[in-house]
């Protein structure tokens, strides 16, 4: 069979098609992105589709599943969040074509707002989850899932993080199975959430988790996927997921039980291994959730006495608690050398949210965040942002500031938030506010794609995730029709205009929203005008400093103090002319 | 430059390298292809990055490990067989990660960062001199100035490619599967095949 290195998040949607996968649906969001963009990349024969956001996609996923064909639901931990209300209740309808969601976690917070575990999520719901430890796990345990999904009539979770997604190491592939679609049937007892049906339906959900419990012990080809590996008996572990690479890189010598189905546990299975050996330690990412359901068992462990609970492990966290003689010795410890700068992310050349952040910088106004590029909007030079929580909050935000202030805040008060972040849930809160008489101002930043996560197609840019064409919401009709009474477009370049608007409209009574509109600096519509750049003529500048403020990655002091282009980074986007007060800037030079 | 070439194809124990620079520079190209060239020679490997906030001009970083059987992704403080530093100051944040008895490789060229531009921040000097005396006698330090070498071939984004081709001199994989590998990677832009095997072979000659 072919072997071809993958990443862990391709390897899921190499998964996917081997399981047949008639429907996939997804919001990006890192680490989990790229495992959408690649089923559609890569696999024709797949439905995909860039969801506004992940509860949407988890519905059509449900949806297409009751339907009768195998699906698939991928997002980021927080992303669960947003899906939860669906997910709680699939648990109980069940399922008749496999559905698989996918869920990636990301400990020591790479690129999110928290490091929530969700592992109890799967808990909640009464849910299995699987978790892979690399690539080849990652393919294999997502048809597998579809396995146990039918099999058990329940929708299956498998838990990734950062690292198992964005790894990538030898997929053995399988041969693909058929696309088939069972014939609906129309079951209102099982899909009618109703009170009546959902008190049956529980009991069911019930059943079958002690069901899967004892089968996760006793059959672990076909169920629990669970490895055990008996070596001293000095020291035993109970771990899963990147945690075992750590485990088996510090710790060559201890007993390990692997769990592959890491809800429900296994607990005959748990309680064997913890017979083997003298002293057991759990070694899980993030929370106690193994080492408190073993504690309740009834079996003596440690975990989180000895190991951090933020943050992620490593094989030095490992071998520094359980094996500190195998540390291995350093060439250079790095005393005496002299520490590094570093280098901090900043807004790219020609990042069209720059110049909008500097009008608000220069407004001094207070500043509700969103999730995006754009947060970095809240780092020097232009310092702007005053909250940033989760998805949407901004409009939510700008409007609780608003009804605490009997409205004054409104004045010195705007919501920014991006194009897909809008549609993902800016929208719902842009309707309270108009209803409930709110008078925010609301700032789209209108960049054309979803950036942060690597630029997706959303539905206001125009494509699809196969970059077809495809209808493009009206940010300014949608805005429109929920009834804002003042819809400004400005380009964000232009930074006087725009700290102009912002002025304006923040006197005006009644929702506002002004659509900061340029495409992304990194997409085709947004790159500049090829072989030109941004030109100083040296004789005009006066070295007065604002064009360096602007921290531009293509614009630097020279020894002289006046701007340096660097003709390859430049965007040609124009900012740093509009800020230049003497107009020793041009935009136009050949390369 | 001589040495003690790692056995990588008869190794049971793993190798780790660890690529460092600055966004743009081509570290994760440079890693995919290490993964091909070890899964070429019957290796296990892994090959790590970190995406997200890790945008164009922040540090980063690729993580390989090839052996037998290959487990943590990761590469912590002295794991590291060989550590291949795109650009100096990477070299001082990173090597920690070198284990005694490693060989680094940096790229001379510096790409300041933003706050070195700024004015707010020195960047410090002689980086590769103040690594060589403190690593005396416990670690390999080479400097190559890849950049230069790319750019003479024609594009200075294959300063990667110069930096893989310095690294190749230390292992005994033999050079038709780095030349091979090299090929596949570059597969879907066949008019920069020549000039990247060109810049191996420049890599090679400049540590030999």
């Amino acid at each position: 069979m072919k072997r071809e290195i993958m990443q862990g998040n391709a390897a899921i949607a190499r998964g996917a098609w081997e399981a047949g996968v008639k429907v996939a649906a997804a919001y990006p969001g890192t680490p989990s992105s790229e495992i959408l963009q690649d089923v559609a990349d890569t696999y024709p024969e797949i439905y995909a589709e860039w969801s506004p956001n992940e509860m949407v996609a988890m519905q059509v996923a449900s949806g297409a599943s009751i339907a009768g064909a195998r699906s698939m639901v991928s997002m980021k931990h927080v992303g669960m969040n947003v899906a939860a209300d669906a997910f709680m209740t699939l648990s109980y309808t069940g399922i008749k074509g496999g559905m698989v969601i996918i869920v990636a976690d990301d400990p020591n917070v790479h690129s999110s707002q928290n490091e929530q575990d969700s592992r109890h999520y799967a808990r909640a719901a009464k849910i299995p989850m699987l978790e892979p430890s690399d690539a080849q796990e990652c393919k294999d345990f997502v048809v597998k899932a579809f396995e146990l999904s039918e099999k058990y009539d329940t929708p299956v979770l498998i838990r990734l993080q950062t690292r198992v997604s964005h790894s990538r190491s030898i997929v053995e592939f399988g041969e693909p199975n058929e696309i088939e679609v069972k014939d609906y049937s129309k079951d209102v007892s099982k899909y009618v959430m109703m009170p009546a049906m959902a008190v049956k339906r529980h009991k069911i959900v019930e059943k079958r988790m002690e069901e899967i419990m004892a089968d996760s012990s006793e059959q672990t080809e076909a169920v629990g996927m669970h490895e055990e590996h008996i070596g001293s008996s000095e020291l035993g572990i109970i771990t899963s997921g990147a945690a075992y690479q750590y485990v088996k890189e510090a710790l060559p010598e201890a007993s390990v039980l692997k769990l592959g189905m890491i809800w429900p546990l296994p607990e005959k299975r748990i309680r064997s291994f913890a017979k083997k050996v003298k002293r057991l330690v759990i070694v899980e990412e993030l929370d106690p959730f193994f080492e408190k359901e073993i504690l309740a068992m009834g079996i003596p462990c440690e975990g989180k006495s000895l190991l951090p609970i933020t943050g992620e492990y490593s094989t030095s966290v490992l071998r520094k608690t359980l094996n500190p003689t195998s540390t291995p010795e350093q060439a250079i410890s790095g005393s005496g050398l002299p520490v590094a700068p570093g280098r901090p992310p900043v807004m790219c050349a020609g990042c069209p949210h720059k110049g909008l952040f500097m009008a608000l910088s220069r407004l001094k106004v207070q500043v509700m965040g969103d999730i995006g590029c754009y947060t970095l909007g809240a780092l020097p030079p232009t310092s702007a942002m005053d909250t940033c929580v989760c998805m949407g909050a901004s409009v939510g935000m700008a409007h609780g500031f608003d009804k605490a202030s009997d409205a004054r805040d409104s004045r010195k008060t705007v919501a920014v938030i991006g194009d897909s972040t809008f549609l993902h849930s800016g929208v719902t809160n842009l309707i309270n506010a108009v209803y409930n008489q709110s008078s925010v101002t609301v700032i789209i930043l209108d960049n054309s794609i979803t950036g942060m996560t690597g630029h997706q197609q959303n539905a206001s840019t125009g494509m699809d995730i196969r970059l077809s064409p495809a209808p493009a919401i009206s940010l300014e009709l949608l805005c429109e029709s929920i009834g804002v009474r003042s819809i400004q477009v400005v380009d964000p370049v232009d930074t006087d205009l725009c700290r102009k608007k912002v002025k304006e409209e923040l006197e005006k009574p009644g929702v506002s929203v002004i659509i900061a509109r340029r495409p992304c600096a990194l997409i085709p519509t947004g790159k500049g005008p090829k072989g030109k750049y941004a030109r100083v003529d040296k004789d005009i500048c006066t070295a007065c400093g604002q064009c360096i403020r602007i921290m531009c990655p293509a614009l630097t002091a020279g020894p002289d103090n006046k701007p340096v282009i660097d003709r390859e980074t430049c965007n040609c986007c124009g900012l740093c002319v509009n800020v230049c007060p003497v107009g020793a800037l041009s935009v136009g030079g050949d390369l | 430059m001589s040495g003690q070439a790692l056995k990588t194809s008869t190794s049971s124990k793993c190798i780790s390298v660890v690529l460092s620079g600055v966004g743009g520079q081509g570290t994760l190209v440079a890693g995919k292809l290490l993964g091909k060239v070890a899964m070429k020679t019957g290796l296990d490997v892994k090959v790590s990055e970190v995406h997200g906030m890790s945008q164009r001009g922040g540090s980063v970083i690729t993580y390989v490990r090839m052996g037998c059987k290959v487990y943590s992704p990761i590469i912590d403080e002295g794991m590291a067989d060989f550590c291949l530093f795109f650009e100096p100051l990477e070299a001082i944040r990173w090597v920690s990660l070198l284990k005694k008895g490693g060989t680094m490789i940096i790229n001379s060229a510096p790409v300041k960062p933003l706050p070195v531009l700024l004015g707010n921040e020195k960047y410090p000097d002689r980086i590769s001199e103040r690594i060589k005396e403190a690593g005396e006698g416990n670690a390999r330090v080479i400097e190559i100035d890849a950049k230069q070498t790319a750019v003479s071939f024609g594009s200075a984004k294959a300063a990667n490619i110069v930096m893989i081709g310095a690294l190749s001199i230390f292992t005994d994989i033999p050079e038709s599967v780095w030349k091979e590998s090299i090929e596949e990677s570059f597969s879907e832009k066949p008019h920069l095949i020549s000039m990247n095997l060109d810049a191996f072979q420049a890599g090679r000659d400049l540590v030999r």
